[in-house]
């Protein structure tokens, strides 16, 4: 009964089989010891297939494989399939797929290639052509790096157009009616006669079928569902306190805990007395999780309770005690021996430098936390020796792995269910709360328990956005930029990771770290001689992706250097840049957002603007930010912002996401920062870590271009702009140069 | 001791100090209310009691006064709320998780001014975060909530 269809140009052997009372539309890759997600009752043959697709008599399912954590992913990838399967998007059901490496994600790859996504030669053409293949042997099920729209632009419509055809070649098979006499609509094959064959009426019969030829996928002009603003699937259950985080699972006889863990982050707890937090009344028990306890009771208030009860001796750190030591660990690191990877360096930038005038400058910028609105939380239920994991996560088979090595149980009888998830950042991306759910499953057997993370927990024990320094030198003659020697260092992300448990394959230490100089590098400038160095300091507080990565501190680095250039040449910073600028799409992209913002006329009196342009993630990306001198302080009133996704599938949430985006660089750029004292992390909470309030959220406005060959994801491009053109704002208005975020230690905001 | 939660009378035997968040989601499974800081600087868990918008981390169990109304009491799928309707036409949500205080607090601000400038509307919400950012669309979707209130009034 299994039907396998044929490769397609990616790689897919793209299969239908037959399910109770329907059919499973999906795809195979080239591994065949791929195994089945949770697909049961299958033949061992049929084994392989991953489901994107499921039709039954109760309607059409599309199954994802990329995690809801407010990007709009769930809808845009429902599109995807509708637009080639005929249904209406709001009579699609969504489900998160299960943990599956045939789930992987070909777009997480591009990032790390050495070229950038400008180059479209042969070559880096080439290698994009075949990211699929390490995808899928690493199993890589991830939700980050904005790739989830760019990795799935083929996949889901060519699900879609699968299903379509094997439905109507089950309605000919029925009828007796020629295909090419057959067509489609809202949910129903359509006879010559105008009679409707519904889908789910037809999904047994279409299990049985297989189809000769994989289809042709539409062409963008017959597109009606793509290119035009959907309502978002989630949106109601959303606004009626309906939709379901892991926070929100319960189960029968469910106990809620909550975990603390040491205060010296990643460090070890010597022993703890928890005497006094057993004798409150509905505390069920104290869990050693080996770095801390997880606290269980009745609900999840009593258990915290409970942990203020524990009294704890933690390991001393093996980090810096303050702040300042962590920067002079950065700032020492500016060494050959510490160098990560010089993936840029044109021309001969010492010849260039020497004798010249050279203009220099040291920028800072912080560890930040992620602060999801969720705190992170994980629900788990181990039964007869089977683990049940309910968790936001956006590495379901990574969560799979770490859950079962917690549990010290096999990997297959670990069931991991990703709920939508409360914000991620990049946080969820993260496996401590997975593997600490885990533990206490295990512990806890036959009894489902909720793991909760109080708000301190979630805010003080990180894993962060890495601190940085970045430091340029450069030189100009007859107004140009010749020279750029610019450098950036910073702990590794993907080496705490592999540490922590989180990455789907160990990474060997030999490998430069990506995300050290990510958008420090491939910016589209051409400048005779030009260098970009990273390099990487010892461990310091545990550092993890956090939206944008390395383009969230080195565009602010690079940005600013660019605003200085422009300030020593005497030059228009847009001007200066559109001279400068390689890449005709990124070149649209800041010529947009200053025709948006007029730029070039006079703002008002006590106002002014500052620019900045990234590439980021595969998108060019402009800001404009207007901000005006207030008698309470600055006051952030407008921002502008151009980016190129090369097709834009749903306009309307693009324009959210860049709101989003724009508004998480402006949190950070006024406020956020993650302080160490006497080892211990400053912050706990809302009120001495605060993120952007509605009052400081100013007018923004979106473009989206499609001028660049590739399709690409908005999740992230919209942060790394938004503090250096803030910044060279407040020098614009202010005369003075901001080189260390947050801009509030320094200026005062309305 | 009993409360009066979306209409319905529970009976609870709960410690006086419990906060009527944990209540709620706890004790109760009404999930729709959300924990976020527990020391009322996010407003993830604002509910209403007798109509007025209160952090529910902050209210003790013995301290309710009240009927309780959750974002559940609010509105239903069939049956929306005027500013839950609002919400949607904006496409306000992202992640979501804030959005049930959002509303919550959005309601008790057209309660008691019907026609909010921009400044009104940042004072009454900045009380609430939102991670995602979603403050640009949460004022439009109250602007319109404003203007549906006074037609159907």
């Amino acid at each position: 009964m299994s039907r396998l269809g044929k490769y397609t140009r990616r790689g897919f052997i793209i299969a239908s089989v037959a399910v109770a009372g329907g059919v499973v539309f999906g795809a195979r890759t080239y591994n065949a010891r791929l195994e089945n997600p949770l697909l049961g009752g299958l033949a061992p043959g049929e084994a392989a297939l991953t489901p994107y697709v499921k039709i039954t008599a109760d309607g059409v399912t599309v199954i994802t494989p990329r995690a809801e954590m407010g990007q709009g992913i769930h809808t845009t990838l429902a599109a995807l399939v509708a637009e080639e399967l005929d249904v209406e998007l709001a009579d699609i059901r969504i489900e998160h797929g299960p943990p599956s490496p045939a789930y992987y994600n070909g777009g997480v790859i591009e990032e790390g290639y050495p070229f950038p996504a400008t180059d479209t030669g042969a070559i880096a053409e080439f290698a994009r052509a075949q990211r699929d293949i390490p995808a899928v042997f690493l199993g890589y099920q991830i939700t980050g790096g904005s790739t989830s729209t760019h990795d799935a632009y083929e996949k889901m419509r060519r699900a879609g157009a699968i299903a379509r055809e094997t439905l109507k070649a089950a309605a000919a098979a029925r009828t007796g009616i020629a295909v090419a006499q057959l067509t489609t609509d809202a949910g129903a094959v359509v006879l010559p006669d105008a009679t409707r064959l519904p889908y789910t009426d037809l999904a047994a019969e279409a299990g049985a079928i297989d189809l000769a030829d994989a289809p042709e996928l539409r062409p963008r002009s017959a597109w009606r569902i793509l290119g035009h603003s959907q309502d978002r699937l989630d949106v109601i259950d959303k606004s009626t306190g309906r939709a379901v985080y892991a926070s929100d699972i319960r189960l029968p006889g469910m106990r809620f805990g909550a975990v603390r863990r040491s205060p010296h982050l990643g460090g070890t707890l010597r022993s703890f007395d928890a005497t006094a937090a057993l004798a409150i009344p509905g505390v069920d028990t104290v869990i050693d999780i080996g770095d801390g306890v997880v606290a269980i009771a009745t609900n999840t208030w009593m258990a915290m309770q409970a942990l203020d009860a524990v009294t704890f001796d933690w390991a001393s750190p093996d980090y810096p005690m303050e702040t300042a030591g962590h920067f002079e660990a950065i700032a020492r690191a500016f060494r050959p021996e510490q160098q990560d990877s010089q993936p840029r360096d044109d021309g001969n930038v010492d010849e260039a430098l020497a004798g010249a005038d050279v203009i220099e400058g040291e920028y800072r910028a912080p560890y930040l936390a992620h602060v999801t609105m969720e705190p992170m939380s994980a629900a788990a239920w181990m039964q007869d020796g089977a683990l049940h994991i309910w968790a936001g996560t956006q590495g379901p088979t990574v969560a799979r792995r770490e859950a079962a090595l917690a549990a010290g149980i096999r990997e297959d009888a670990v069931t991991i269910t990703t709920t939508l998830l409360g914000g991620g950042f990049g946080r969820r991306g993260e496996m401590d709360f997975v593997q600490i759910a885990a533990k206490v499953g295990a512990q806890m057997n036959g009894t489902p328990v909720l793991l909760t993370y109080p708000r301190e927990e979630d805010t003080s024990r990180g894993p962060y956005r890495p601190a940085a320094i970045g430091r340029f030198r450069a030189a100009i003659r007859d107004g140009v930029p010749v020279a750029v020697d610019i450098s950036t260092a910073s702990p590794s992300i993907m080496s705490g990771i592999d540490a922590r448990g989180g990455a789907p394959a160990p990474i060997p230490g030999f490998v430069p770290d990506f995300t050290v100089s990510q958008a420090l590098w491939d910016q589209p400038y051409g400048i005779a001689n030009y260098r970009a160095t990273g390099y990487r300091p010892d461990a310091l507080l545990p550092v993890g992706f956090w939206r944008s990565v390395g383009a969230s501190q080195n565009t602010f680095f690079h940005e600013g250097m660019m605003d200085e250039l422009a300030v020593a040449a005497a030059r228009d910073p847009v001007e200066m840049r559109l001279q400068l600028m390689t890449d005709a799409p990124s070149r649209a992209v800041l010529e947009a957002v200053a025709a948006m913002a007029d730029w070039g006329t006079t703002p008002a009196a006590g106002r002014a603007r500052g620019v900045a342009f990234a590439l980021a993630f595969g998108v060019p990306v402009a800001q404009i930010v207007e901000i005006e001198h207030t008698e309470n302080g600055l006051l952030v009133r407008d921002v502008w912002v151009a980016a190129d996704v090369g097709i834009a599938l749903d306009p309307r949430n693009l324009d959210a996401q860049l709101v989003s985006g724009v508004n998480f660089g402006l949190s950070a750029a006024i406020g956020e920062e993650i302080t160490v004292s006497d080892g211990k992390v400053e912050q706990s909470n809302y009120h001495d870590y605060p993120i952007l309030r509605m009052y400081h959220a100013p007018r923004i406005h979106t473009r989206i271009l499609e001028n660049q060959q590739h399709i690409r994801g908005i999740g992230e491009p919209g942060t790394p702009c938004t503090a250096p053109a803030l910044g060279n704002a407040i020098h614009a208005l202010t005369g003075q140069r901001l080189r260390e975020m947050p801009f509030g230690k320094t200026v005062r905001f309305a | 001791m009993d409360l009066t939660i979306n209409g319905t009378t529970h009976s609870v035997d709960l410690p006086d100090d419990m906060p009527l968040l944990w209540v709620l989601r706890d004790a109760l499974n009404i999930t729709g209310v959300k924990y976020g800081c527990g020391m009322a600087q996010c407003g993830a868990c604002t509910v209403h009691i007798d109509g007025q918008a209160v952090r529910s981390c902050q209210v003790a169990l013995a301290d309710v006064w009240g009927d309780v109304t959750t974002i559940e009491g609010l509105g239903a799928p069939e049956a929306l709320h005027v500013v839950q309707n609002a919400w949607i036409a904006h496409q306000v949500a992202q992640c979501g998780y804030c959005q049930s205080g959002q509303i919550m607090q959005a309601v008790d601000l057209l309660g008691r001014n019907s026609a909010p400038t921009d400044d009104d509307i940042d004072a009454a919400m900045s009380g609430n975060l939102c991670r995602c950012g979603t403050y640009p669309r949460i004022r439009a979707a109250i602007h319109t909530a404003a203007a549906a209130a006074m037609r159907e009034a």
